[in-house]
Formats: C-alpha cells, structure tokens, sequence
C-alpha cells in the first residue's frame, strides 16, 4: 500500500514518518515511535486507555489515523513530566493520592485530566467526574482519580488541597 | 559497662501498616510501566489471531482453510490436529475444554483455529476467510432452557443441609417462596488477554501471559505440547486488572501461542480484540434462586430451603467450586435453624463461567439477602430489623449451613457502628416522608451487612512460596508466587520483608512472577494473594535472620538475643551496624544470603461429600449504607450517598485497603446495576464491547462515598500481622445499592409488596417493577372501593 509522508510534533519533538493511510494514531505511536504509555483497551474508542491529547483536544488515538495527525502536535503521557524529569501535577496527584491500581487506564485518565484542567482550571468534584466519563477504570471505583484531579488542580493553581477525612 | 552505642532512625520509611503507594505508581505515571504487549519484541516476532465458531452447538461438517493459509503474511494455520500434545486445558482435570475444537462446537464464539502471520492485522483479516459449514444441533443457553432440555450438570452438585429443614418448614408460623434471576458480569479488565511465547532450546518455552495462576499456564501449556512442566516457564510482572478472568482464562491464549512458537521456532504473540475477548472468555455465573423459607412474626428463620442453579457454559471451567461458594456464603451474617441448600451447575451451550471476584459468594449472599428483603415487606418491618433478628449469635446460634463454628463475629458491632455514624434512622424516616409527598422521585436506603469466607476451599491451595535474596551491598531481591493485578500485592508483600529486615521499603526490589523461581503457586484469587505470599515472604526473612544472628552471635561472642534488627541497621551486643556493612560482612564469612520461604494456612479442612468441615480460615466483615433516587417514570436512579465501614483487620496498608474497597464496591455496583450480559436466541453474545455492556463511569459513582476501615479490628487468627484479605469482600457491599432501589419501588405500594428487584436493576427493571407495583396498589385501591 503506498505510504503517506507526515511530520508532526511528538512530546515537543519534530518526528517526521511514511505511514499507511490505514494507520492507526496508537499504532503509530506505539510501533513506529515506541511510546507505549497510551495502551489499546477496547479498539473502539470507548475506554479511553488510548487518550492521548492533539492539538489541545483529548482525542482517542485507537480512532484517529495517523495521517489525521499531520502537522499537529501530539503530547503522550511520556511526554507530560517537566522538562527536567521531575513529574507533573498531575503525575504527581495520580502517584500520592493513590489515583491507580491496575495502571492500564493511568496514562488515558492523566492525558484526559490534563486536558481537562486546561478547559476548566477549577473544576468542581461533579465536572470533573462527568469530564473524565469518557475513560473507563475499573479498579478504583474513581474515587481516588477524582482526588488526584483535585490534588493537581489545587497545586496548578496554587490553592490548598485538603484530603477528604477517612 | 561502655556507653550505649548511638540509636538508629526510630522507624523505617514503608513498613507494615503504612499507607505507601503501589509500587509502580511511578512507572503508571510516566507511562513506564510495562505490560506484555509493550515489551519489546524479539526478532521475527509473529502474531496470531483466533478463528471462531459461529453457531451455538453444531457439528462441523467441514472446515475449509485454504483462503485463510494463502492470504498475505500468513504463516501457519493451526487447527486441533497441531496440538501435540493433549488438546485439553481443562482446569478441572475433566477434559472438557479443548484447546481448538474439533468435531462439534459447544457455543457460539469458540475457538476453532488459530492464524500465525507476519503481523496482527494480516492474521486478523485472514482469519474472516475461512469456510466452515455446520450441522446444527438443538442449543440451551440459559438456565431453565438447560433445566428443560435435560443438560447435564458440569460438575456434581453440592448440597449443605443442618437441623431438619421440612420439619422446620412445616412448623413455622409463616412461610414464603419465590424465586430471583442474579445476572452475571464481564471482568473487562482494562488490559485484554494476552500471551507473547518465546521458544527454548530443547523442548524448551518461555510464555509471558498476563495470567493470575502462572503455574496453571505452565501445566496447561506442557499439557498441550506434550511435555513435562520443567520445560516450560510461565512469566508475569502485572496485568492490567484481573479480577478472575484470568485465573482459568489465560490458559488458552498460552497454550496456542506456544505451540506456534514451538512448531515455527520463532516468537509468537496472541491478543484478541476486545470484542473476541468478550465473547471467547469466561465470566461471572448468573444464577436462578429457589427458595422455601418458615419464619415467625418476629421475622426470625426457622428453616430455609434454597436451590441455586448456575449458567455454567459449556465446559466444568471452576463451576464447581463457584458454585461450592455460592452455597457457602447463602448464610451470609445469619444463622439459619434448619437448613438445605443445593446447587445445580448446569451446563448449558454458552462460554464457560470462570472465578469473577467473590467466586460465587456474590450470588450466594445475593440469594440470602433476598429472602430477608421478602420477610422484611411481607411482615411491613425495616429489612434491618430483619437481618438483626437473624444475625449469628453465641453458642447454639454459631453454626454455619456448612458445620463450622462462626467464631470471629463482629458483624453486630460494624452494623452498630455505621447505623449510628451514617444516621441512618433518621435519614430512613426522612425518606418515608420524602416518599409520601413526592410524585416522580422516589428514594430509598438500605444497609446491608458482609461476611466472606477467607480460603481457597480446595484446602491444597492454601499454600504459597517466596525466594528472597539479599545482596552483598544490603539491597534486596523479592519474589513471590502471587501476581500483581493493581491490586498492591506487591507492594503490601514488600511492606512485610521491609518490617522484617527492618530495611526502608526501597532497599527491595520487586521482580515478575515466574515459574522459574517459585514453583507449584496457586492462583492469586480468593483474596488470598498477601495472607499467603506475605506468610512466605515472611518465613523467607526469617531463615535469613536466623542464619545472620547465629553468625553475629558466634562471631562477636555474644548472646544471640543481643543480635537484634533496627531501623536499617543491626545492633552486634553495643555496636550498631548500617544493614548493609552487617550483611557484607555476613557475607565474607559465608553466611547464606538466600531463603525459598513457605507457607501453608493452618487449622483448615473441608469435606464436600459430607458438607462438614472447617473450609475457611477466618471470616471478613463489613457493611454499607447506599441511598438512592429512581424516577418512577423512566425508571432511571442516581447513587445518592454511600457509607461503609469495613474489617480489614490489622490493615497492612490502609490506603491500598481503602482502594479496593471503593474499586470493588463500584464494580459490584455495576454488577447489580448496568452491567447486563445479553444473548441473542441464537446463543451470540450481543453485550461484547463497551458500547453495549455498560461499566461504571466517574459520572456514575456515588455522589457521597464516605469509606472508612473499622479501626478497632484485628485479626484473632495470626494472618500476616493480624490483617485481614480484602480483594473479594467489599465486592458484596453494594447489596445495599440493590436494595435501596428495592425500597424506593417499593414506596409505590407503600412497603407492603416486595419489590423484587432482580440483578442487575437497569432502568427497564426497576420501571418495570415500578409499574408491577403500581397494578398492584390499583388493584387494591379497586378492591377496596
């Protein structure tokens, strides 16, 4: 099958790549450019485990070709820490504030929350659960990515995070 | 005497008992933890994809394959005939589960070929080509259509019987029967089954499968290449969720990928699509309930005779046990004077049902519940009042169905405990009086209470094993036979050797699970993963000190109680050495760094065949709260507020604990709730992707969830630092969420019918309860008139 040329901006990085057209955004990324954070959940754009943020929208990398890609820029969860490693916000909220279990939906759930706090900086506990409804999780029952957001939002914003009593 | 040596740091940093995070927080973060499908793969790595049955029970006339073996990229096309070993991964030793079919296929979705090509999508298209042609044979796929037709049941029935249930029965001054349909559940775990096998020397395999019993993969995977288990080493760092589908169900997706790697000599790897993982693999048994029940005014049992028939799929799988649990937990919290309880494992022409968290204790409890709620509105009393009249007591009201003494009882305090803390008497009459005025919405609370049974009841399988290294530079290298599934396993087996060695939790490293180290693992199920592999680890730390103490000992002259463990160090008499110049100096005089820890659980014993016996090591306690809203016109409900309060013993790290609480009360929420598994008459599985099977989302999660561990307890038997197992239990707590919604319906016909809500409650049940119950309400309001 003939291949498409595209170039685009990975994690800050020019990357340019001969795709086919039939290429899906995952699989670009995780078989050409072995970023292998974003992970395949349900193939069909409802888990959201492949979340990866393009052009300053969430999108679902499982539905998107990578030809859509072109001349964007793509940010993946290996490309979320600061520049000097240490971790982000966000990172940082999902680590301490226990916002995982299994893992699998971590990388989706912190692209998404990413997104999210960039849309609404100050989000309310009943807008963020709506604005993450389209990542699937199914250890934590939520709660704790809930938090997570909280924690991030709170720290980005410069405001005191208070954990809710156990 | 010399001045007393400098005192360590007072306490190490992760010990026991501490909330630390999981151990891969980090590498989840930064999206550097890896799972099967990100590794890198070897050379030549080739991909299969699975060809399925399409009809339900059917001899196949033929199978035509030649379109798939000639399409682009293909390399081999397997079939039941390249099986060189036994076509066979029956977990149950009954040989009822193949590993390609061959001759007739039993439901619809079945594997019947496996394509190995130059990449997945190759594999993937070319497996549509084939061409098979059937001869239909008459199908049952659910439980009565089984039950009529005259299936078989998979496994031998069980039955648990105390006192003389008919007698009991017939003397009661009430008695009621009815019936409830328990729907069952899809794991979807978040990471799909996967299995990468990379061919040996010799006979010779290594298989990474994301799978929760790696020494069951290895068995099943020497079994079908027909070698012995020595060849064959079974790997798995983590899966991304688990929750019993892949107890049994990692087996195949092993075995095929192995005897392609074996037969190609070159690495293989297998992983369905979401859709084909659904439908090829096993899930939670639904249930069909029967049950007799005599009580009295006060609304206390006096005998109960249940039946719970299983959809069990077309193979044994581990309905046996499943069904075993279901039977085990229908007491739930309440002693039951005279009793009988039977199961029916039915087979029926659908995927064979696998362990799903709480193995059939879900369904059992759900069963037992039931019959409470039918009391509660039959006698017009709070369903509460019920469950205290009937909750285990002292002696002559401490035997359980199956003869085992109910010893460690706190079930009365936790109740006491939330009923108070969540107010709920007073939010209880808020509701009524909400209900009496309201004209659409109508809401409900309830508080359910849990008790689990800790144990694998296959006694043999309480047993587990841990190989601890410690290094000459002081770090030290942990494995175990459990397998990590998010659910902190690791990290709370960590915390133990940490508090063994008295190390900061980072001088141990945490390896993959693998056969090669830990041989004969059970699975890591039955919540039993810490309880078993912490025990071992903990003897592994043990044998270690006690060779590095006689060694000080001997070698400082001194006592050997003057050899003692600190903060990451080790007090020598007066002296107090960093950990690690103690252990290198062990070293240089030959001291053992290495140690295979053991453990098996005491003091249990089950006898099936009689129903009499000790099978569980100790019971985990807990109970929730959950109120709710429906809309009495769509029948849509939102989880207002939820409160529990849960036993998780000593809790070796409350925030892991307080994670599978919330995670696991959501996901039985879902259960019970909007997780609906549908076929179609023609045995298809219609509910196979996320777009038709609905799990929770963040949007559905109580609005209000206040989970908090009851501090005060303790384990009374001497588990891994007196905690408790916590995977399973709070999967039941959301019994309440069922019946709260039963309450709400209910409100309609004033409390006086039963509401009988089966599981899950979609909005179509609960409206369509809604409008039985109000036929009812006008059918009296006219009667009256």
């Amino acid at each position: 099958m003939t291949k498409s040329h595209i170039e685009l901006t990975i994690n800050g990085k020019k990357v340019e790549a001969l795709v086919e057209p039939r290429t899906l955004l995952i699989h670009f990324l995780r078989e050409q450019q072995n970023l292998t954070g974003a992970h395949i959940g349900c193939d069909t754009g409802h888990c959201g485990a492949c979340t990866v943020d393009m052009d300053d929208m969430s999108v679902k990398s499982c539905m998107t070709f990578a030809v859509q890609a072109h001349g964007t820029e793509i940010t993946t969860i290996e490309g979320v820490a600061h520049a000097d490693g240490t971790l982000s916000a966000l990172q940082e909220g999902f680590r301490m504030m226990h916002g995982l279990q299994c893992g699998f939906c971590t990388p989706g759930m912190i692209l998404r929350a990413h997104r999210l706090l960039q849309e609404n900086p100050t989000p309310t506990e009943d807008e963020i659960r709506h604005g993450i409804s389209g990542n699937l999780c199914r250890c934590t029952g939520y709660v704790n990515i809930v938090k997570s957001i909280q924690y991030a939002a709170a720290k980005i914003n410069g405001t005191p995070f208070q954990e809710a009593a156990e | 005497m010399d001045a007393p040596a400098p005192r360590s740091k007072a306490e190490i940093s992760g010990g026991a008992h501490t909330k630390r995070e999981h151990d891969s927080a980090h590498k989840h973060v930064t999206g550097s933890a890896d799972y099967i499908d990100d590794m890198p793969e070897p050379a030549g790595t080739l991909h299969g994809y699975l060809g399925l049955s399409d009809r339900a029970h059917a001899k196949i006339t033929s199978l035509d394959l030649d379109a798939v073996r000639s399409a682009d990229g293909v390399i081999a096309v397997l079939t039941a005939e390249d099986v060189p070993g036994a076509n066979d991964i029956s977990p149950s030793g009954r040989n009822d589960e193949p590993v390609l079919a061959t001759g007739k296929v039993l439901f619809h979705g079945q594997p019947l070929f496996a394509v190995i090509a130059e990449s997945r999508d190759q594999a993937r298209r070319a497996a549509k080509r084939a061409i098979i042609s059937y001869e239909d044979l008459p199908h049952a796929i659910d439980v009565r259509a089984a039950m009529d037709a005259g299936y078989r049941m998979v496994t031998e029935p069980m039955k648990l019987a105390r006192g003389d249930v008919d007698a009991g029965l017939a003397a009661a001054p009430l008695r009621l029967k009815g019936d409830m349909r328990i729907g069952g559940q899809d794991h979807f775990y978040l990471e799909g089954h996967i299995a990468m096998a990379i061919p040996g020397e010799d006979d010779e395999v290594t298989v990474w499968s994301s799978t929760q019993h790696p020494s069951e993969v290895q068995h099943m995977v020497a079994n079908a290449l027909g070698t012995v288990s020595n060849a064959v080493t079974v790997q798995v760092r983590r899966m991304g969720g688990g929750f019993g589908g892949k107890e049994t169900q990692s087996n195949q997706f092993a075995a095929i990928a192995a005897i392609a790697a074996k037969k190609l000599n070159r690495a293989v790897k297998l992983r369905p699509d979401r859709d084909d993982d659904m439908i090829i693999t096993g899930k939670r048994h639904d249930f069909v309930v029967d049950y007799d029940v005599g009580y009295d005014e006060t609304g206390r049992i006096h005998a109960l005779d249940a039946c719970f028939a299983a959809r069990c799929g077309f193979s044994s799988d581990l309905s046996g046990p499943v069904t075993d649990r279901a039977l085990f937990h229908a007491d739930n919290c309440y002693f039951y004077e005279n009793v009988r309880l039977v199961s029916k494992p039915m087979m029926t022409n659908t995927v064979s049902n696998t362990a799903f968290r709480g193995f059939g204790g879900p369904q059992g409890m759900l069963g037992g519940e039931r019959v409470i709620e039918e009391i509660a509105y039959a006698l017009g009393r709070d369903p509460l009042e019920i469950r205290k009249v009937n909750f285990y007591g002292g002696p002559g009201r401490d035997v359980t169905p199956y003869h085992q003494t109910v010893e460690d009882n706190i079930i009365e305090r936790i109740v006491d405990d939330l009923e108070t803390s969540s107010e709920y008497q007073t939010r209880r009459a808020e509701i009524i009086a909400f209900n009496q005025t309201s004209p659409v919405v109508r809401r409900g609370i309830a508080l359910t209470p849990v008790k689990f049974g800790i144990s694998f009841t296959a006694t043999w399988f309480n047993q587990a094993g841990a190989l601890v290294h410690v290094y000459q530079d002081g770090s030290i290298h942990l494995n175990h036979g459990g397998t990590e599934m998010g659910q902190g396993l690791n990290t709370k087996v960590a915390q133990v050797l940490a508090e063994e060695f008295q190390v900061d939790l980072d001088t141990i490293r945490i390896t993959a699970t693998t056969t090669g180290k830990v041989p004969n693992t059970s699975a890591t199920a039955a919540s039993s993963g810490t309880d078993l592999n912490g025990m071992a680890a903990a003897n592994a730390a043990q044998q270690i000190k006690t060779r590095l103490i006689a060694f000080a000992a001997e070698k400082f002259h001194i006592p050997e109680d003057q050899v003692v463990f600190e903060p990451n160090h080790v007090r020598v008499g007066n002296e107090l050495m960093p950990f690690g110049d103690f252990i290198k100096l062990a070293y240089l005089e030959r001291v053992q760094l290495s140690a295979a820890g053991f453990y098996k659980t005491p003091d249990i014993h089950w006898d099936r065949a009689s129903g009499k016996g000790r099978p569980f090591y100790y019971y985990a306690y807990g109970a929730a709260v959950s109120e709710v809203s429906i809309d009495t016109l769509t029948g849509e409900y939102q989880v207002d507020r939820v409160d529990v309060l849960h036993d998780a013993g000593r809790s070796l790290n409350p925030a892991l604990d307080i994670g599978q609480i919330e995670g696991g009360f959501v996901q039985g929420m879902g259960w019970l709730t909007t997780e609906e598994l549908w076929w179609d008459d023609k045995g298809r599985l219609r509910t196979h992707a996320p777009s038709t099977y609905k799990i929770p989302l963040a949007s559905d999660r109580p609005k209000i969830f206040n989970v908090k561990l009851a501090e005060w307890a303790e384990n009374r038997e001497l588990t891994i630092r007196r905690s408790k197992a916590v995977g399973e239990p709070p999967f039941m707590l959301p019994i309440s969420v069922l019946e709260a919604l039963g309450m709400a319906v209910a409100s309609i016909a004033d409390y006086q019918v039963s509401p009988r809500l089966d599981a899950p409650a979609t909005p179509e049940r609960v409206l369509m309860a809604v409008e039985r119950l109000k036929a009812l309400a006008a059918d009296d309001e006219t009667s009256r008139i």
